[in-house]
Parts: C-alpha cells; sequence; structure tokens
C-alpha cells in the first residue's frame, strides 16, 4: 500500500520538477548576470577618479560618431533587410554594390578636387556625387540580380547564397583590377570641414550631413513602401510570392525595384563613408558589410525600421560600449574588444527574440 | 536557350574580371619569373655530387643539372592592400638577377653558368598565406632558397617553421619584427636583411624624447607582429627614457572608423599618437585622428605607413597636425654611386618609381644568396651542381662585412644581417617614395646596433 501512495506521490513531484521552464531559467540567470557585468562595468567608469574619468565633451563625442556611424551602417542594412523581405535570400554582395558608387563618385571627387569645383560648388558638387553614386549602386545592383539571382530563383536556397558570396569576390578583384588595390583619398569640400553649433552642441559638419541624409532617406523609404502603389506590390510580394503574382502583381519587376533600391540607399551610404573617412579601396564595402548584415539581424531582418535601429544601435555599441563598461574594469585597449562586445549583445538578443528586435519572434533558417 | 545566354553572359563577366584583375596584378609589377619561365628543373638527376656528402646533411642537397636553371623562390606580399612591398622586394630580386652578369640590362645573369629562375609566392601578408605559400614552395625539392616574406606575420612561426623543416633557406628583405630573431623563436634557417625593429622603435622613442622634446605618447597598433612589435620597442624605450606611455591601444587593420579609439586616446591628451601600422590604418589615423585629437598632436609612424597609397589616400599635409614616418634612411646610401647611377636608374626604366624602400633590401639578400651558392655549390666538371642545403645556410649566416646596397652586411647567429642600421624620421609629406614632395631627405637620422639598444 505504502509503496502504491508513495509511486504517484513521486510521480507528481518529478512532474513539477520537469514542468520548471530550465531553459528559460537558465537564459534569465544569464540575463541578469550580464546585466549585472554591464551596470557595474558603467557604474565603475563613471565613478572612476576625477583625472581619469571621462569628461562630458568626451561622451558627447562617443555618442555623436556612433550614432554617425551607425546611421550609415543603417542605409546599407536596408539593402540586406529589403532584398531578405522579398526573397528570403542574403545578398552578400551589397557591400560591394557599395564600394562601387564609392568608386564612380571617387573619380570625380578627386578631379573636382583638383579643378577646385568642389569647393566653389561644395553642395552643387555633393548633389552630383550622391547622384552618381546612386546611379553605378544601383546599376551594379540591378546588374547583380540580372545576372547571378534571376536564373536561381528556383533553386535551393544554399545555391543563391553561395553565388552572392562568389558575386562578392568577382566584383571586389573586378574593382581591384580596374582600379588597383592602394587605397585613394577622398576629395571633401571645404565647406563640409570644421563644426557647427547646434543647441549649444559643437558637432562635426560632416555628422550632420550624415544624420539629417540617413533620416531623409529611411523617411522616403518608409512612406514609399507605405504610400505607393510599387511598395504595396513589394509589400505582397514580401507576405506571398505566389499569391501576389495570381493577383497580377509581376514579381519580377517587384524583385528588380527592390534591388534598385536597396542600390539606391547603397549609393547614398558610399558618398556618406567617403566623406566620413575620406578614403577609398577595393575592400572597403568588407567592413561595413558585414557591420550593415549583423545590424540587419539585430534589428529584425525583414523589418525596415528594425535595419534602421539596429545600424543606429550597432553604431552606439561599438562606439559607447568598450568605453562605458569595459574601461570601468580596466581593461587594457578596451576598444580591441569592440567587435566581440558587439557580438555578445547580438547574441544575446537573438537568444530572447530569434527575429531580432523589431522582427518576427519566429526563428528561420538561412 | 534564354537560361544558356545568361550562363553565356555571366561566365562573359566573369573571364573579363579575371582578365582585369590579371592587368590589375601587372600594372602593379606582379610579373612572373625574371628569366621568362618558371619550368621545373628535371628531378632524379644523376650528379653524385663531387666531394658533396649529401648523406650527412640531415636536409640532403638541391640537385642542379647542367643546362638547367637554379630555382630561386619569392614568398612576398603581391595581392591585396600591402601588394605595393611585396612587388617592388620582388623587383629587387629580380634587379639582383639582372645584375649576376655585371650590368642593368634586362637581360638575366647566371650563377656558376647556371640561369635562375625566380618562382613568385605570394604571402597574403597574414599567417594564412604565409603558411599557403610556404607549403606550396616545401612541396617543390628543387627550390633553393627563399626570399620572403614581406609580412613579419607571414613569416612568425609559419613560413620560417614550414620551410625550415625542410632545410630551406627562408631570407627576408622586409620583416623586422623582433620575435623572428629573438633567442626564444628564431628558427635555424630563416635571416633577413631587414633591420629589427628593436632599432626602429628606440631610434623613433628618442627622436620624440630629444628632437620633438616631447614626453607623453599613445601607441595604436593593429594585430599584426610587426605592429605589436615595433608599438613595444617603441614603449620600453620611451619609459627608459624619462617619457609617460599614456595609452596603449589597438585596432584591427580592416577596421575603418577609428573615431571611438581616437576619442578614447584623445581624453588622456597625449602629446604624441604612435601608430606603426600598415595602410590602409595609417592613412585613416591620420584622417581621422587630426579630425578629433587637439591642435599640435604629433602622430608618428613607421615603415609600413611611409608609401605611395599613404600620399594618395591623404593628400596634402592636415595643418596644425604633423605626421612624420620612420624608415630605414635610404638617403644614407642613396648617396653611393652605385646606387645612384646605376641600380636606381635601372629599377625607374624597368619597372617606374619604387613603391617602398625594401627593394634595395631584396637585392642585397638575393645577392648574399647568390654568393654562398657560388661559395658552397660543387660542380661535379661537367656542370651539375650540386648544393648542400645546411652548407648553403651557414655560409649565409657566415656573411660578414659584405658591402650591399643598403649597408654592410654581417649576419649574427640568429639571422640578423642588418646590424648596423641607420633609421631616417621623415616629415610628411617629403617622402622618398613615388608622389613625395621635394625634399625628400629625413629630418632626423640616427644609426645603431643591435647591440646598442634595449
Amino acid at each position: 500500500m505504502a509503496t502504491r501512495t508513495d509511486g504517484p506521490a513521486r510521480g507528481a513531484q518529478l512532474g513539477r520538477f520537469e514542468r520548471v521552464p530550465w531553459r528559460r531559467v537558465i537564459l534569465l540567470l544569464l540575463a541578469i548576470l550580464i546585466a549585472a557585468v554591464a551596470v557595474i562595468g558603467a557604474y565603475k567608469t563613471l565613478t572612476l577618479p576625477a583625472d581619469e574619468r571621462y569628461t562630458a565633451s568626451t561622451w558627447k563625442d562617443f555618442i555623436v560618431l556612433g550614432i554617425a556611424q551607425g546611421a550609415i551602417i543603417a542605409l546599407i542594412a536596408l539593402g540586406y533587410t529589403l532584398v531578405y523581405g522579398i526573397l528570403r535570400m542574403i545578398n552578400f554582395a551589397h557591400g560591394e554594390v557599395f564600394m562601387f558608387g564609392a568608386f564612380a563618385a571617387y573619380f570625380f571627387s578627386s578631379a573636382w578636387e583638383e579643378s577646385g569645383f568642389l569647393d566653389s560648388n561644395p553642395w552643387l558638387s555633393m548633389a552630383i556625387l550622391f547622384a552618381i553614386a546612386m546611379l553605378v549602386s544601383m546599376t551594379v545592383a540591378i546588374l547583380l540580380e540580372r545576372i547571378a539571382y534571376r536564373p536561381l530563383r528556383n533553386a535551393p536556397r544554399l545555391v543563391p547564397l553561395i553565388t552572392a558570396i562568389g558575386a562578392s569576390l568577382v566584383l571586389q578583384n573586378t574593382a581591384r583590377g580596374f582600379f588597383g588595390a592602394q587605397s585613394r583619398g577622398f576629395g571633401v569640400p571645404a565647406a563640409l570641414e570644421g563644426t557647427w553649433t547646434i543647441f549649444g552642441l559643437e558637432l562635426d559638419r560632416i555628422q550632420v550631413l550624415v544624420i539629417i541624409t540617413v533620416v531623409l532617406a529611411v523617411a522616403g523609404l518608409s512612406l514609399f513602401v507605405a504610400r505607393t502603389k510599387t511598395g504595396k506590390s513589394m509589400r505582397a510580394v514580401a507576405a506571398d510570392t505566389e499569391i501576389a503574382s495570381l493577383m497580377g502583381i509581376r514579381v519580377d519587376r517587384v524583385i528588380v525595384t527592390t534591388f534598385a533600391i536597396g542600390g539606391l540607399l547603397a549609393g547614398i551610404a558610399a558618398i556618406l563613408f567617403s566623406i566620413t573617412f575620406e578614403s577609398v579601396n577595393f575592400t572597403m564595402g568588407v567592413r561595413p558589410g558585414i557591420a550593415a548584415f549583423t545590424a540587419a539581424v539585430l534589428g529584425g531582418i525583414g523589418s525596415i525600421s528594425g535595419a534602421a535601429l539596429g545600424g543606429v544601435l550597432l553604431g552606439l555599441l561599438q562606439s559607447l560600449g568598450p568605453a562605458l563598461i569595459l574601461t570601468g574594469y580596466e581593461i587594457p585597449s578596451a576598444f580591441q574588444l569592440k567587435d566581440a562586445f558587439t557580438f555578445l549583445v547580438l547574441v544575446l538578443v537573438l537568444i530572447f527574440r530569434p527575429g531580432g528586435l523589431l522582427g518576427s519572434d519566429e526563428a528561420e533558417k538561412v | 536557350m534564354r537560361k544558356r545566354k545568361v550562363f553565356a553572359l555571366l561566365a562573359m563577366v566573369a573571364a573579363l574580371s579575371l582578365v582585369a584583375a590579371a592587368c590589375g596584378g601587372d600594372e602593379e609589377g606582379g610579373e612572373t619569373a625574371a628569366t621568362g619561365g618558371g619550368e621545373t628543373a628535371a628531378t632524379g638527376a644523376t650528379a653524385t655530387g663531387g666531394a658533396v656528402d649529401c648523406e650527412a646533411d640531415p636536409f640532403g642537397c638541391v640537385e642542379v643539372p647542367a643546362g638547367q636553371p637554379i630555382q630561386l623562390a619569392s614568398l612576398l606580399s603581391i595581392s591585396g592592400d600591402t601588394a605595393f612591398l611585396g612587388t617592388d622586394s620582388n623587383h629587387g630580386v629580380e634587379l639582383a638577377i639582372d645584375y649576376l652578369d655585371g650590368t642593368f640590362d634586362a637581360t638575366p645573369g647566371q650563377v656558376l653558368g647556371h640561369d635562375v629562375t625566380l618562382q613568385q609566392e605570394d604571402d597574403g601578408c597574414s599567417a594564412e598565406g604565409g603558411q599557403a605559400g610556404a607549403t606550396a614552395l616545401a612541396a617543390n625539392p628543387d627550390i633553393v632558397a627563399v626570399i620572403g616574406t614581406s609580412c613579419s606575420s607571414s613569416a612568425l612561426g609559419v613560413a620560417d617553421t614550414i620551410l625550415g623543416d625542410k632545410g630551406i633557406l627562408l631570407f627576408s628583405p622586409s620583416n623586422t619584427n623582433p620575435g623572428l630573431t629573438s633567442e626564444e623563436a628564431h628558427q635555424p634557417f630563416y635571416g633577413r636583411t631587414a633591420h629589427n625593429d628593436k632599432i626602429q622603435g628606440a631610434i623613433v622613442a628618442e627622436y620624440v624624447l630629444n628632437e620633438l622634446g616631447l614626453t607623453t605618447a599613445a601607441t595604436i597598433n593593429d594585430e599584426s607582429p610587426y605592429a605589436d612589435g615595433l608599438a613595444a620597442a617603441f614603449r620600453v624605450n620611451f619609459e627608459a627614457g624619462g617619457g609617460t606611455i599614456t595609452s596603449i591601444e589597438q585596432v584591427s587593420s580592416s577596421d575603418t572608423d577609428l573615431g571611438p579609439v581616437f576619442t578614447n586616446i584623445a581624453a588622456d591628451e597625449p602629446q604624441v599618437v604612435y601608430g606603426p601600422n600598415f595602410n590602409p590604418v595609417c592613412g585613416l589615423s591620420y584622417t581621422q585622428g587630426s579630425d578629433i585629437m587637439p591642435e599640435g598632436t604629433v602622430q608618428i609612424g613607421s615603415d609600413g605607413c611611409l608609401e605611395s597609397s599613404f600620399l594618395d589616400s591623404v593628400g596634402d599635409p592636415i595643418g596644425g597636425h604633423d605626421y612624420y614616418a620612420s624608415s630605414p634612411d635610404v638617403t644614407a646610401f642613396q648617396d653611393g654611386a652605385f646606387f645612384n647611377d646605376e641600380y636606381l636608374p635601372a629599377y625607374t626604366e624597368q619597372y617606374g618609381e619604387p613603391t617602398s624602400v625594401f627593394n634595395a633590401h631584396a637585392f642585397d639578400a638575393a645577392n648574399v644568396v647568390f654568393d654562398a651558392i657560388e661559395a658552397v655549390a660543387v660542380d661535379d666538371g661537367s656542370g651539375n651542381l650540386t648544393i648542400s642545403r645546411t652548407a648553403l645556410k651557414d655560409a649565409v649566416f657566415a656573411t660578414s662585412g659584405y658591402e650591399g646596397l643598403t649597408g654592410t652586411i654581417t649576419c649574427t647567429p640568429l639571422g640578423d644581417c642588418a646590424t648596423d642600421v641607420t633609421i631616417g624620421i621623415f616629415k610628411y609629406n617629403n617622402w622618398p617614395v613615388e608622389g613625395g614632395v621635394d625634399p625628400t631627405d629625413p629630418v632626423y637620422s640616427a644609426t645603431k646596433t643591435l647591440a646598442d639598444v634595449l
């Protein structure tokens, strides 16, 4: 009898034990631990002795640099996210689309720098440079879609992914062949050098231009996707390609449009990047490409606002993270850990929200 | 049909890009074998090697049958961002082959009646590149010696070990990392005509403290052993001389955004930022660092920065921010009649302006190897040569008082052959490379031996 009564009781206990969501508990503990490490690090940094502490102006610099860099990454990330939204494919050659735009503009900017046109007509020349980079990046993106991706539209998912990596290498080496391996200086109009004082804050003119341009571009894109007929078609194709096609939407045209828009944004990013870092070379698309892909995943790939948020967040993490958290622990050369730090945050975000910050919660295999 | 068209188009684009890439290589001077062919010598030669006891040499001998070329190889950075360094050194080796007949006439000379071919491999300026290139070369039993690598990262623990295990001499014109010739890490078959960065770091520290009169400095280096070793050598000497290091920062060679790092450095207000890296990081440091650091802060780079692409990417000097780069003082040996009247005109005629200063070190390295081959190769009387690998290495290491282009070359047992080194400090943009603005003389120059430095 005793065994009979014991049995179910023990079973019930075991059941309760098993019902505890251990995975979530461990993740929660991990999150609490990491949050504690971050908070303590930040507290230690902010309470360093006065002579070792960062000044308010240094913090402002970290934040503005982070936002400006993040804004450029966000523009590139939009290219990844738009294509992913429509085709469920990662266009790894997008960094090279960006690089070609920068190179095209470089030839004009260096010629105009010599002739003095860049300094005598700064705004006109910047407008033309934007137009050139956008046109070239868009053309490369469209050609890429037409030549490398469209023939593989119905192939298994891994095939276009590998093709994208191959296309990226082909484009890089083409640029190396045509333009050479060395870095070249990108001409910047004198009117953009120096600072502007806005709301009492002294801000680098280029950073102001970068932030304003990116805000306008993201707003424009959001309006385009939300309000226009083409935007509606894009959303329809993203929701369900087959049904969209049955409803009379020309899917191929929508896909080309998506690549073209991604290219236009990459062209804008190329100019902003080139005037910020004043240098172009054939591998310049690799690092921002990886950063932008990361930003798109962080924000929720497929989501436009997610890509924008992910980009700015990534820029801030890279610029502010090591200074705010690692300095407190007196880690030497804290900035060498900025990538490790950023990816730690990415992993954490993905553990708790597999779809990214603003994406759907469903994890999806790529 | 439509699919076929698309594929044809795709194939054409791929082919075009390959052609373009190949053209780009040529433009930077990545030509193949100086003697117009890199064919492998017939193996299984029957020469007995005369008096050489190949059995006694644990690494055996290289047999060069009569009528076959002596195969030299280079393992230099000939692609990517540092291609300027390796292609320039390859030109130095090719000129040494050209000069074997006593004239620079674009007609290669001979060693002991044999042509010399140069098999060019890429070190990729990375450990992976060094491993791939060294493995390819180690698989060829006819390679007599290798001139390389360009970058210390390709040699340290990678190419020096892979080739050393086969008894193949690796002789570098431009590796400067102190570790390569340290007691702990030196590989028996590794030597160099490039200077040891202990000397370069010491002279830069001396210049900052004594000539510029500045006493606080930050260092910023990428992940390469070259940059890391040089920054460390600078810090040791700077602190020993009474200076203070305010911060030690590290970046990645692929970083483009150096703003946060410089903001962090600026918080400690150093008077000098020492960044002995490669381009494009050097150029980015100068432009971004000048935006962030207060006016008057001096930036200093090293020989990895002192090249044409820095000039291309930066343009005019930035007002209020001086930039200097240290480098072997080429003017110290450029005053020599042979360099000015024969070597440099020949280089310029065949390849255009030098893109780095290390072609002269490569010229010397190749000549030391040729002399060593002449000293140890045994001819069996019918033109068949036998070269003992260990004897060849010993002959190179025994080099003493050799009057080279870059100065007097005397090898130490640990492989440092540039023991008496003159380092110059060059102010931007008076640099002695293509695109540099006259006068391209150093603002400071000092000579030290390895024994003089810490």
